[in-house]
């Protein structure tokens, strides 16, 4: 079966942080994958994702995302790989406030040619059609849809604005940080529900962070951090 | 496209901060273009003083000294020219016209100007416009006078108020024997003739008769009518306008004043003077253009530091621009850029400030200064000051983007502050 991600032996220390290193020495995620990673504050899982979505390059090993190798690229090859193949959800949905829900959700666009022409062709009316249509699939109310503003927006609605940013286009593979954090029980279910139909739908790959092991049960597979990465906290040698 | 609509709107997010700004650079914006309206403008009035008029001609001394105060009435004249010679000039083949200019008295704080009728036809202003009369008319009797706008509406004159001259400038001596009587009130000109008192040459001859030596002589005087009846040929002028027929002849009679063996005279072209009172006060005008480029300036290193001082709390904003695969050089672009739009936005408002500031201060200024400024469509000059600025915003933008950069490969998709 082909792989969304694919880590080798990789190692990675913070440049000035003398002391904080993870390494990861094999990890390989399924193309379409719902997968459930665990791992508390602290864990290493924001460097993990910055090394996955090409932020950083290992200090050594390779990460392999749809079968490319950033950690072979350049600077700005790692971003367009980014753009154009890793949706991400933040804990905070990390959205711009001023600007609209339409705008947010075709950030990604403007940095990814292919992502665009995919979310044109879907949207049949242009990216921006693809936008509503997506925010519409995420049953987001036609005045959340139209408001001027993604800051006058309410936690859940913005939630779903940052989800459909990171589906527009159909990249292969989504990041979501903890994305139901901030949500009653009630509420993570409904949220996943729509999560998993829409990655489905897209059939995008869908790795999902979370210090929350209860929700295990409904991800393909679940597997904390600590059992595929090491944190080296004292000493790092490469 | 969508990141300059981002850039914008979030300039409005921060609506306070960068309407401040952009204030603060349209302010310096509108005082270095108004610097540059008030000096052009200023050259421009000048220039405007006197047209179609060849030479003046005065006792030697300076050029500028010359058309200082036979034009503008600034200041005095070392000597007088005889009456001989200037009746010499006057008949010289080269001369059209010639008129001849008394000055010495005052009334108040305006000049009292002697001359004769032909001063009407030949004085032109502004690119040839001649005066024109609000009330009245020329001089008809001798001890008629006709008074500029600005001394009329200063003084509160109308026609038929009398008027005393006083000997010489800022004098308590007075012709009070003599009073004169307003016959006509001029149009507003915005050149020094609005601040003058035109009377007759040889009521300036009348009413010094009974004056020897700069003083009164003691029990004498002689009654307006056995005036009326007296040769009043003046044995000297202050200085004289004068035409050429040919104005290739200019410079052969200038040459020929200059060189004139029985008095020492001065002939000068208006043009040439004004170029030398450029050269003159030009230290001073690029001191006030360079005080108002500093103030410029200012108001862009300010934004700078606006910027600047933003960029902590707008870290999240790059990191989420960061995580949707901008690069940081994107990122640096997206805040010049943003430096960009507030220079041009403060540029755009200065000028629109500046010709509403212009258009309302315009007959106020003119009033108070006699200084008319023009409310053109912005120069070429005017439009490169516009784009300097803008181009200066944007550069000056590069510092706090160039942070940016660093922050935002610093920070990754995680803004650590």
């Amino acid at each position: 079966m082909a792989e969304a991600l694919a880590l080798t032996d990789v190692a990675f220390r913070w440049p000035g942080r003398a002391g904080f290193g993870l390494s990861v020495p094999g990890w390989r995620v399924a193309a379409g994958a719902r997968l459930l990673l665990l791992g508390e504050s602290g864990s290493g899982k924001s460097t993990l994702l910055s090394l996955i979505c090409g932020i950083n390059r290992p200090d050594r090993g390779r990460v392999e995302v749809d079968g490319t190798d950033l950690g072979a690229l350049g600077s700005t090859r790692r971003d367009r790989v980014r753009a154009e193949r890793i949706g991400v959800v933040f804990q905070q949905f990390n959205l711009l406030p001023y600007a609209s829900p339409t705008d947010n959700i075709c950030l990604p666009l403007r940095f990814a040619p292919e992502r665009r022409q995919r979310a044109e062709a879907a949207g049949r009316g242009g990216a921006r059609a693809e936008a509503r249509r997506l925010m519409t699939a995420l049953k987001l109310p036609e005045e959340a849809i139209d408001a001027p503003r993604a800051g006058l927006l309410s936690v859940g609605q913005q939630q779903r604005i940052a989800v459909a940013r990171a589906l527009i286009g159909a990249p292969p593979l989504l990041i979501a940080d903890e994305p139901t954090s901030a949500l009653d029980a009630g509420s993570q279910d409904a949220f996943l529900d729509l999560l998993f139909t829409q990655c489905e739908a897209a059939g995008t790959t869908l790795i999902m962070v979370s210090h929350d092991d209860r929700l295990a049960p409904r991800f393909d597979d679940a597997i904390r951090l600590e059992d595929i990465a090491t944190i080296q906290r004292t000493g790092f040698a490469a | 496209m969508i990141l300059t609509r981002l850039a914008f709107r979030s300039l409005i997010a921060r609506r306070i901060t960068v309407g401040l700004t952009i204030l603060s650079i349209a302010l310096s914006v509108a005082l270095f273009m108004g610097v540059e309206k008030v000096r052009t403008g200023a050259k421009g009035s000048f220039a405007d003083t006197i047209s179609d008029t060849d030479l003046i001609v005065g006792a030697r001394s300076g050029s500028v000294q010359l058309l200082l105060y036979s034009v503008f009435r600034i200041g005095n004249a070392t000597n007088n020219i005889t009456w001989q010679s200037y009746q010499e000039i006057a008949e010289r083949p080269e001369v059209d016209w010639m008129v001849p200019i008394s000055l010495g008295d005052s009334h108040h704080q305006f000049r009292v100007m002697g001359t004769t009728e032909a001063y009407f036809d030949r004085y032109h202003f502004r690119g040839g416009r001649s005066l024109s009369f609000a009330q009245g008319g020329r001089m008809d009797d001798l001890f008629d006078a006709v008074i500029g706008a600005d001394v009329a509406r200063e003084l509160g004159y109308e026609l038929g108020d009398p008027i005393v001259v006083a000997h010489g400038i800022a004098s308590f001596t007075e012709h009070d024997d003599l009073p004169f009587r307003v016959a006509g009130i001029l149009d507003r000109t915005g050149t020094p003739v609005d601040r003058t008192v035109i009377v007759g040459l040889d009521a300036i001859t009348a009413i010094h008769v009974d004056w020897q030596g700069g003083a009164r002589a003691p029990g004498q005087t002689t009654p307006a009518e056995e005036l009326r009846q007296m040769d009043l040929t003046p044995d000297a002028v202050t200085a004289a306008m004068v035409g050429v027929k040919n104005r290739i002849q200019i410079f052969q009679l200038q040459r020929w004043i200059n060189e004139y063996p029985s008095e020492p005279l001065l002939a000068v072209l208006p043009g040439v003077a004004l170029q030398e009172l450029w050269g003159i006060v030009g230290i001073a005008e690029t001191a006030l253009i360079g005080v108002s480029g500093m103030v410029v300036a200012t108001a862009l290193i300010g934004m700078a530091a606006m910027i600047f001082s933003g960029l902590n709390e707008r870290r999240r904003e790059m990191a989420i621009l960061r995580a949707n695969g901008a690069r940081p050089l994107t990122i640096m672009g997206l805040l010049t850029l943003e430096a960009a739009m507030m220079a041009l936005a403060g540029a755009l408002l200065g000028a629109v400030m500046l010709y509403l500031g212009l258009w309302l201060a315009q007959p106020w200024i003119d009033a108070a200064f006699g200084l008319y400024l023009t409310i053109d469509a912005p120069s070429a000059r005017e439009g490169m000051v516009l784009v300097t600025v803008v181009l200066a915003g944007a550069a000056t933008g590069l510092l706090p983007a160039l942070r940016a950069y660093r922050l935002s490969l610093a920070d990754g998709m995680t803004p650590r502050t």
